[in-house]
């Protein structure tokens, strides 16, 4: 090993040192800037979607635009804003609070990033190009297919949501293998905070829904690339079989989605009421289950696809069957608060304001559950208004709420409490008024995904409401912008636990915390570790090792070459019909870059597998020089 | 335990008197809530089931919400240390045990409905067959036993079960009539989907296209018209009578040439596109643009026949964008104006 301290530290500064970094902190803020900006440009696309549908028979947009803004206000969301903010707080926390110094695989942590980034960009040109995905998120064939979509919108879908499934896959595979192998000695499955629990079952969700994703967008890919035929059925393809493998992957994507919420949740009712989670045990093994079942009820989005009365039978039951998991979830919230010291701070206003608002989304769900009651809401409004209660009203109140909390040890300041407030309240009431009328106009007949509606069918209230309601939740977030902006300019230097009630080891080291976030890996002596030692009387944690040199990952510019080098590829493919032959060869121009795109993907890797990179160590003088500045 | 069953009792009324409320709302020829047929009766029988048992639990969790979050407010400056309780296996039990119950009580009649709502009358010889068959963007109505076809306006007879057979020429589509049945997607290729509904009262019912189909997916409406069984029957002859050519020879040519190529009237013209025999007496063209009499006029989609035929054939494309009908002729300002009023007169007298 000794040797192995010669190899010269590699580092870079300003814009490299971003290009090129594998530390899971620094990933985690790159992830938040990008799901940040597709937030915005998913919610842009919601309020034109709005003012669209503000009065009867509107004509903002054009019955095509508004096409193009709800598949790409519905795929933006879910692929590109929802997941990133989700691996943005999973990268910022979970080492930190499994008490390790970074995750297994950095390099596949930044190649996760940088292709889910390459990914988003290349569906979001379509903007840019005019060719917009206009087949809703779910993209259903026919209509996907080249004979009812004949331009490149559709492509850009495909391969844009393909590309950046890698890198969710990959990051999936990561947290995995880190949570499983890289937790501080005594930190066992049943001592781990819930927030590493939930990215634990979320990961493991990822590795087995993402692949029917991953299959089924290359089959379309090969449909409408290369003519085909799985979905075609003119040819002899089946429809209805990519409603099976899209809702396959799509149904454990809501709870993909959910439980990284829950685990937020969890954490900040517990800090902020100053007590243990209520029912630590069975919330772990609430999770599991819904996880577990999360895969047997893909069908019910199918209800009216004509799949017999013995699948939607079945599949009633068993999506009901999931209501008693997340049941157990609600109530031990409730009860973890219940005689605690409830403090409220943005972070617990947004985890308290979760709990009723989950629950009407909850409860919608379980209605949608019963299939011949659903053959009436299917694909109404009564749909639109149940997904977002449980999409927003779930897990965007949770990433708000996990933002404030962890904001601090993500930035080492805290985020203005004043201005956090009237965000919450913006939000949250703007979020009711949107979406709770939404549920009437679906049971009053008024379907989803609609350009117009017509006068005089009792739509035209709501509507407004609707809209109004919007338009505060655009306010709402440009308050929580501005909050970003304002605190930004203000001096670091919040204390290890500014909350002073925190319970987990990430409290226990600085904010924000060193390159290798522990001097010493701690001993773990239960669950709640800190909030342990500090009942103990116990200043800070028990070392598990002395002091020594810490061996840090190689920063490297290869992950942002393959992500780039898919995106020049997937953009090359697409367009092989279009640009003509390259220099008089069989090949086309698009082949051809597409050809140089999978290169540079290809050298990239070939690169990493012949260098011989030992990273570098961080040696004992400086770790002790930290220590000591801190003292 | 006495408490909590008390408390239950009380909230009962008060679910029941939500459910009224939800009851009135919507048109009676659109909503859900107001249900005009039996199928839409059942199934907002188990919306309401599913509504009450909801609404108890919503009620229970706001309760518990709103106490804890009063009770529990940490007073400022207050610096103790709350017990630190790890669970409570009665309580897991409790909060386990009563859900299952009230999924069953839910479970049970869904069970029942959903085979119930699959019946299949196919076969049944009481039944009027239709075969529905969606396209972009407008609904083409089969009775094969009648051996007629007509498009946008399904009329049925009051009383009798249709059984619906449904299919797509296109993309997937789905066929909804929400104040008299759940929708049925539209399939392509072999997967035909099979329904059933009736309705009692005379009335003209809303239809709606409920998966998404294209830029005009919103404005593919088509209407269901039950009529007295007599007159359903007179209807479906007067369908079956020959058409005369519009009298003047130069419009009837332009009608010839322009239109007949895609639509039929009578026994003559194509098939490939919405029939127009007996347009003139239908609720509405195009789906959307609603007829009503010059004086009744009162949204932007209502006029009277001859005007919303004359916009729609003048600029379909304006009406719903992306149809087929767009670009596929020139007329004449006196062709057109002759056609529209041929096709509005163009009436079936069967009520």
């Amino acid at each position: 090993m000794a040797h192995a301290h010669a190899h010269a530290v590699k580092r870079y500064s300003g814009i490299m040192d971003w290009l090129t970094t594998v530390d899971h902190k620094k990933i985690g803020i790159l992830y938040l800037i990008a799901g940040g900006f597709f937030f915005l440009v998913g919610g842009l696309e919601a309020i034109l979607i709005r003012i669209q549908l503000w009065k009867p028979q509107g004509t903002f947009v054009s019955a095509d635009t508004y096409n193009e803004l709800l598949t790409m206000h519905g795929t933006t969301m879910i692929f590109l804003a929802a997941m990133p903010l989700i691996f943005a707080l999973m990268n910022a926390v979970i080492p930190l609070q499994i008490g390790a110094r970074d995750v297994a695989f950095p390099f596949l942590n930044s190649l996760g990033f940088w292709t889910f980034l390459f990914g988003g960009l290349l569906l979001n040109v379509s903007w840019i190009v005019g060719d917009v995905p206009d087949a809703g998120w779910t993209s259903y064939a026919p209509l996907a297919g080249t004979t009812y979509s004949g331009d490149h919108g559709v492509d850009y879908y495909v391969l844009g949501l393909q590309i950046a499934g890698i890198g969710t896959l990959v990051g999936g595979i990561n947290f995995l293998v880190t949570i499983i192998n890289m937790r501080a000695p005594g930190m066992t499955f049943m001592r781990m905070p819930m927030f590493t629990w939930t990215v634990f079952i979320t990961s493991a969700l990822i590795l087995f829904a993402f692949p029917a994703l991953t299959v089924g967008l290359a089959a379309l890919m090969f449909d409408r690339l290369f003519d085909a035929n799985f979905f075609d059925p003119s040819a002899g393809g089946n429809a209805v079989l990519w409603e099976h493998i899209f809702w396959i992957f799509g149904h454990p994507e809501v709870y993909i989605l959910i439980l990284p919420a829950f685990g937020i949740i969890s954490e900040v009712i517990s800090t902020f009421s100053r007590k243990r989670l209520f029912g630590y045990s069975s919330m772990v093994f609430a999770t599991i289950l819904i996880g577990f079942l999360g895969f047997m009820v893909w069908a019910h989005h199918m209800f009216t696809a004509g799949l017999g009365p013995v699948a939607n039978a079945l599949f009633s039951i068993a999506t009901m069957l999931i209501a008693v998991p997340t049941g157990i979830k609600i109530f031990n919230w409730l009860f973890t608060m219940w005689g605690g010291s409830i403090k409220f701070t943005t972070a617990n206003l947004f985890a308290v304001g979760f709990i009723p608002t989950f629950v009407m989304g909850g409860v919608t769900g379980v209605m949608l559950a019963a299939a011949p009651a659903d053959f009436q809401y299917h694909d109404s409004y009564f749909v639109v208004a149940h997904f977002h209660y449980v999409i927003v009203g779930g897990l965007v109140l949770g990433l708000f709420s996990g933002l404030h909390y962890w904001w601090p040890k993500m930035f080492g300041r805290i985020l203005n409490e004043t201005l956090g407030k009237w965000t919450f309240w913006m939000f949250y009431i703007g979020f009711h008024l949107t979406f709770f009328v939404q549920h009437f106009l679906g049971l009053m007949g008024m379907p989803r995904r609609i350009w117009q509606y017509l006068d005089g069918l009792g739509f035209n209230e709501m509507n407004m409401i609707s809209t109004v309601g919007a338009l505060m939740m655009g306010i709402g977030t440009v308050m929580f912008l501005m909050n970003i902006v304002i605190t930004s300019v203000k001096p670091k230097g919040v204390a290890n636990d500014p909350w002073e009630d925190g319970r987990t080891l990430e409290w226990t080291i600085a904010s924000p915390p060193p390159e290798y976030n522990f001097a010493q890996t701690p001993l773990v002596r239960g669950y709640d570790a800190y909030w342990k030692e500090k009942q103990d009387g116990h200043s800070g944690m028990t070392p598990a090792e002395p002091v020594g040199p810490i061996h840090m990952p190689s920063p490297s510019i290869l992950p942002f070459f393959m992500g780039m080098g898919l995106f020049i590829a997937g953009f090359g493919f697409m367009y092989s019909p279009d640009w003509g032959q390259f220099l008089g060869t069989s090949l086309t121009m698009g082949h051809f870059i597409g050809i140089v795109g999978l290169a540079i993907t290809l050298i990239c890797m070939l690169l990493r597998s012949v260098i011989d990179d030992h990273g570098f160590h961080i040696e004992e003088e400086e770790i002790l020089k930290d220590l000591g500045g801190k003292a | 335990m006495m408490n909590r069953w008390q408390f239950v009792k009380r909230l009962a009324p008060l679910m029941a008197l939500m459910v009224l409320v939800l009851a009135a709302c919507g048109r009676e020829d659109l909503s859900t809530l107001n249900p005009q047929g039996p199928v839409a009766e059942e199934q907002f029988g188990l919306m309401k089931t599913a509504i009450i048992i909801m609404g108890l639990v919503i009620v229970v969790v706001f309760a518990i919400s709103l106490y804890v979050i009063i009770r529990f407010r940490r007073r400022p400056g207050d610096k103790t240390i709350p017990k630190q309780v790890e669970g409570s296996h009665k309580l897991e039990i409790i909060w386990t045990v009563i859900p299952i119950i009230l999924l069953i009580i839910l479970g049970v009649p869904t069970v029942q409905s959903v085979f119930n709502l699959a019946k299949d009358y196919r076969d049944d010889p009481e039944a009027v067959k239709v075969i529905v068959t969606s396209h972009q963007y407008w609904w083409e109505f089969e009775y094969p036993e009648l051996g007629i076809k007509t498009a946008q306006e399904l009329v049925i007879p009051t009383g009798k079960t249709i059984s619906i057979e449904a299919k797509t020429a296109d993309v997937l589509h789905s066929f909804w009539i929400p104040s008299l049945a759940g929708k049925i997607d539209t399939n392509p290729g072999g997967n035909v989907n099979f329904m059933y509904f009736s309705a009692p009262k005379e009335g003209v019912y809303l239809g709606k296209c409920a998966e998404l189909c294209g830029p005009s997916h919103g404005l593919m409406d088509f209407k269901v018209k039950s009529v007295n069984p007599d007159a359903f029957d007179r209807w479906a002859a007067a369908l079956q009578e020959p058409v005369a050519l519009p009298s003047d020879p130069a419009i009837a040519a332009a009608f010839e040439s322009k239109c007949l190529t895609c639509h039929a009237v009578g026994d003559m013209g194509g098939p490939a596109y919405p029939n127009l025999t007996g347009i003139g007496s239908r609720e509405s063209v195009g789906g959307i643009l609603v007829n009503v009499d010059a004086d009744d006029k009162k949204y932007d989609h209502e006029d009277t026949v001859y005007n919303n035929l004359y916009k729609w054939i003048k600029d379909p494309e304006s009406i719903k964008p992306g149809n087929n009908m767009v670009n596929q002729y020139d007329l004449t300002e006196e062709e057109l104006e002759g056609i529209a009023k041929y096709l509005s007169e163009l009436t079936l007298n069967y009520e």
